[in-house]
């Protein structure tokens, strides 16, 4: 009886009842594949393609079939989930759009860069579109290669001075790190919390 | 006046005023407006309620000069599939057009429905500003308001006493006549410092699906402290906070209101102390419904809700849990409309939630509630009439979800007084639907969806045709109908042939050939709207039927096989037909194309009002 949808346990609380489990079910889906707007998904293709990135990291969903020749191979490797969602058609079944967008789930995604030892989730409604996206990305992962980049999230031992940032571990073993995702959702989410350590460079601007 | 009418002027025109107010259809007052010339004189000066099914069927100015004395609009605009996104955003559908006529030649109007429009703020300002006696302004489905809008409907509301003009129009009555003078100004004296109750305020605010822009977070505290005549409020659709404390003051002060539907963002502990000021209510949607267990909220909840006397509707139940739906289990009982359609909840809660409804007449619900829970509904809602039943995970790739044709089977069996049908699942028999049509030929709506299209019998594996046809031959009074599945063109014979009521068809991934949609233009005598998507239907089927359009409101055809040229020959040949050819490429225009271009999108309505001023560039009027 129990869904995919929801998810539940017989240990999970209520709350997950409803949307809190779906807000962070982890698709790399783009909201084509929760079922928002298929129509657009349909014509567009990969991101990648359509802006010519030549950045590692990259967030992929079923339908981006063309990477860009850009981005090298190793940068968006197997710790990239796929969604088995197939493909959509257009306007079908016939639900209406708002109780698609009222009964939506998640629109959180997740990022992996190569190398890097936690993932990233980011919202891809929280952008207007694709440079605006790139941008935060370029932004999230680019603590990689700059040591000293501000980053309020990390905790420093004051005995050696390592930086710590928090990060956890998902119900994929992914290790993400915390913050990305709204508090209230991710309460019935955590599993396990983990410091790790955040001295890690990596420079994701590959040729 | 013809000879032979002669007896139309024995009556004074009051007389068949009169008459006429016993007229409630609108098919009978146009039958009465063709009988003569005073008829129509007089139909059209009495008639006070309007519905425009296609916004585009007539020009705005045009419905008012004809009808002066309307009191009350409704207006539809955009064709169904717009529900679905198959219709361009920017296709049309405008209100401003209707609402600037409306403005000059109702000024009296009382009442305004507008389903699939784009209404904008400025039209929103407009109606709040044009319309002295407003009472009821409902927005369905439509799009491109914000919540500053709404602040300016709030703004314009009153409950206050005769304005002084009206106190000098009597007072100089009062001076003119010369008998009855101190009654008279009697009459003047209480009009000017009493409350009038018939003057109209706004009564009714409904808001039903739109998509809402919030930029304008305390809108509701627009309404000002004196107005106290609502009695119906209804912003479920609406995705920001909205201020309690104000909502508050506005409930206790309209002792009047009976439906209040609330948007999902209000926590639970508000929502209890907000509906504790209002047992009067008839009709309550609630907010959230879950929280962290608290016992202090769960006994609140229940004694509010126990003090509903009069609950007759409830609807919300957002992100319900298990935890607080047995504090409502007092009302049960007393409920005709139970919608939990965005309710989440799981089968065995809500199983024992829906059982104890035994007076439901209404039931939208999710498929959480699987077969298990709508054999319980058979068995204890005998008085049940409509039941929709909606998807939880619509674009899922395995059916985890425990509901087939044995619940609607199970429904039709038990519950003899169900007219109405709205059911998504993931398998059918043509076994189960002969079994739905011999138990239940009292249907008059039935839709419907099979989620995967083509899904055939999964037992046979053989076309659901013969189920099909089963219901049209059997529910004689059919009004409307969906169908879904793998479908040849046989169901559209038994369609055409048995289906003589059927007012609105929808058709998707069905039928082998032209012969099927041959078969429901040919037939079908009383059908209004058709709409198919993804269908082998073409040009011959069309052009051999083209004078049927013109008894219908309107015909959609999308990614099926017509082509541009026997568009062209369409529009020639029916002038009172817009023929409007989509298409979002925005290649060349429509006039290089060539003939056998596939026409992607296709809405055919009937107007008196000529092609549309206000096409978008991806619309082309043949």
């Amino acid at each position: 009886m129990s869904t995919t949808e929801t998810g539940c346990s017989s240990t999970e609380p209520e709350v997950t009842g409803g949307l809190g489990y779906d807000e962070t079910e982890l698709t790399l889906g783009l909201p084509g594949a929760g079922g928002s707007k298929p129509s657009e998904t349909d014509r567009k293709r990969g991101f990648a393609a359509a802006v010519g990135l030549n950045v590692g990291a990259a967030s992929r969903g079923e339908d981006c079939g063309a990477r860009s020749s850009d981005s090298s191979d190793g940068s968006v490797s197997g710790a990239i989930k796929r969604s088995a969602a197939k493909a959509q058609v257009v306007g079908w079944p016939p639900v209406r759009s708002f109780r698609r967008t009222a009964l939506r789930s998640c629109t959180y995604v997740k990022v992996a860069v190569d190398g890097a030892p936690y993932l990233r989730k980011v919202d891809l409604e929280a952008h207007g579109g694709y440079e605006q996206l790139l941008a935060a990305l370029e932004e999230m992962f680019s603590c990689f290669t700059v040591r000293d980049y501000p980053d309020e999230r990390r905790l420093v031992d004051p005995v050696n001075g390592t930086e710590y940032v928090p990060t956890y571990e998902d119900k994929d073993g992914d290790w993400m790190l915390v913050g990305d995702v709204p508090w209230k959702s991710v309460l019935s989410f955590f599993l396990s919390c983990f410091l790790t350590v955040a001295a890690v460079r990596f420079n994701m601007l590959r040729a | 006046m013809v000879r032979g009418f002669g007896w139309a002027a024995a009556f004074p025109d009051e007389v068949w005023e009169h008459v006429f107010s016993f007229l409630a259809a609108d098919a009978d007052r146009n039958a009465v407006a063709l009988v003569c010339r005073a008829w129509h004189r007089i139909e059209r000066r009495s008639r006070r309620r309007v519905f425009v099914g296609n916004c585009y069927a007539v020009a705005p100015a045009a419905a008012v000069r004809r009808f002066p004395e309307v009191r009350a609009a409704a207006i539809k605009g955009k064709p169904h599939f717009a529900d679905f996104n198959l219709v361009p955003t920017d296709w049309g559908g405008g209100a401003e057009a209707w609402v600037e006529a409306m403005a000059e030649g109702w000024p009296h109007l009382e009442e305004l429905r507008l389903k699939r429009m784009v209404v904008s703020d400025d039209c929103l300002e407009l109606i709040a500003r044009s319309f002295k006696n407003f009472g009821v302004l409902s927005l369905v489905s439509c799009d491109g308001f914000s919540t500053a809008g709404l602040a300016a409907i709030a703004a314009n509301c009153r409950s206050s006493p005769v304005h002084t003009s009206v106190g000098l129009e009597v007072a100089i009555l009062v001076s003119v006549a010369s008998e009855g003078v101190n009654e008279l100004s009697l009459v003047y004296l209480l009009l000017s410092s009493a409350d009038i109750p018939y003057l109209r305020n706004l009564r009714e605010l409904d808001l039903h699906e739109n998509e809402v822009e919030d930029n304008c977070l305390n809108w509701i505290s627009h309404f000002p402290e004196s107005f106290t005549s609502l009695v119906s409020l209804n912003i479920a659709c609406l995705e920001g906070d909205v201020n309690t404390s104000v909502l508050e003051c506005l409930i206790s002060r309209c002792p009047n209101l009976k439906t209040l539907r609330l948007n999902h963002a209000m926590p639970l502990e508000k929502l209890v102390s907000l509906l504790q000021r209002a047992p009067q209510l008839v009709d309550v949607g609630t907010s959230k419904f879950s929280a962290d267990h608290h016992p202090e909220l769960f006994s609140k909840l229940e004694s509010t809700f126990a003090g509903f006397k009069h609950l007759k509707s409830l609807s919300g139940i957002w992100e319900a849990g298990p935890t607080y739906l047995p504090a409502i289990y007092s009302v049960c009982e007393s409920l005709t409309s139970l919608n939990l359609c965005y309710a989440t909840i799981q089968s065995p809660e809500l199983l024992k939630f829906v059982s104890r409804c035994k007076n439901l007449q209404r039931l939208w619900v999710m498929d959480l509630i699987e077969d298990n829970g709508l054999i319980a509904v058979a068995a204890s809602c005998k008085l049940l009439q409509e039941l929709r039943v909606f998807p939880s995970d619509p674009y899922g790739v395995a059916p985890p979800i425990s509901l087939t044709e044995h619940g609607l089977v199970a429904i039709s069996a038990g519950c003899l007084m169900l007219h109405s049908v709205l059911y998504f699942c993931r398998q059918m028999t043509n076994a189960a639907l002969l079994t739905i049509a011999n138990n239940r030929p009292n249907l008059t709506c039935f839709r419907l969806c099979i989620i995967e299209p083509h899904t055939p019998d999964y037992i046979s594996q053989e076309p659901l045709d013969a189920g099909f046809s089963a219901i049209v031959e059997s529910c004689k009074d059919l009004r409307r109908l969906s169908l879904s599945g793998l479908l040849t063109d046989r169901v559209f014979k038994s369609i055409g042939a048995s289906a003589n009521r059927l007012e609105m068809l929808s058709v998707a991934f069905a039928g082998d050939s032209d012969a099927g949609l041959h078969y429901i233009l040919s037939g079908c005598k009383n059908l209004r709207k058709l709409e198919i998507r993804d269908c082998p239907f073409g040009d011959k089927a069309l052009l051999d039927n083209a004078s049927k359009l013109e008894t219908m409101r309107s015909l959609w055809m999308s990614s099926c096989s017509v082509t541009l040229g026997a568009c062209r020959q369409l529009a020639l040949k029916m002038p009172r037909l817009n023929v409007e050819v989509i298409d979002e490429r925005r290649g060349r225009p429509l006039e290089s194309w060539p003939d056998d271009f596939p026409v992607e999108k296709l809405y055919i309505y009937r107007t008196v009002a000529g092609p549309r001023s206000d096409t978008p560039p991806c619309v082309w009027t043949v």
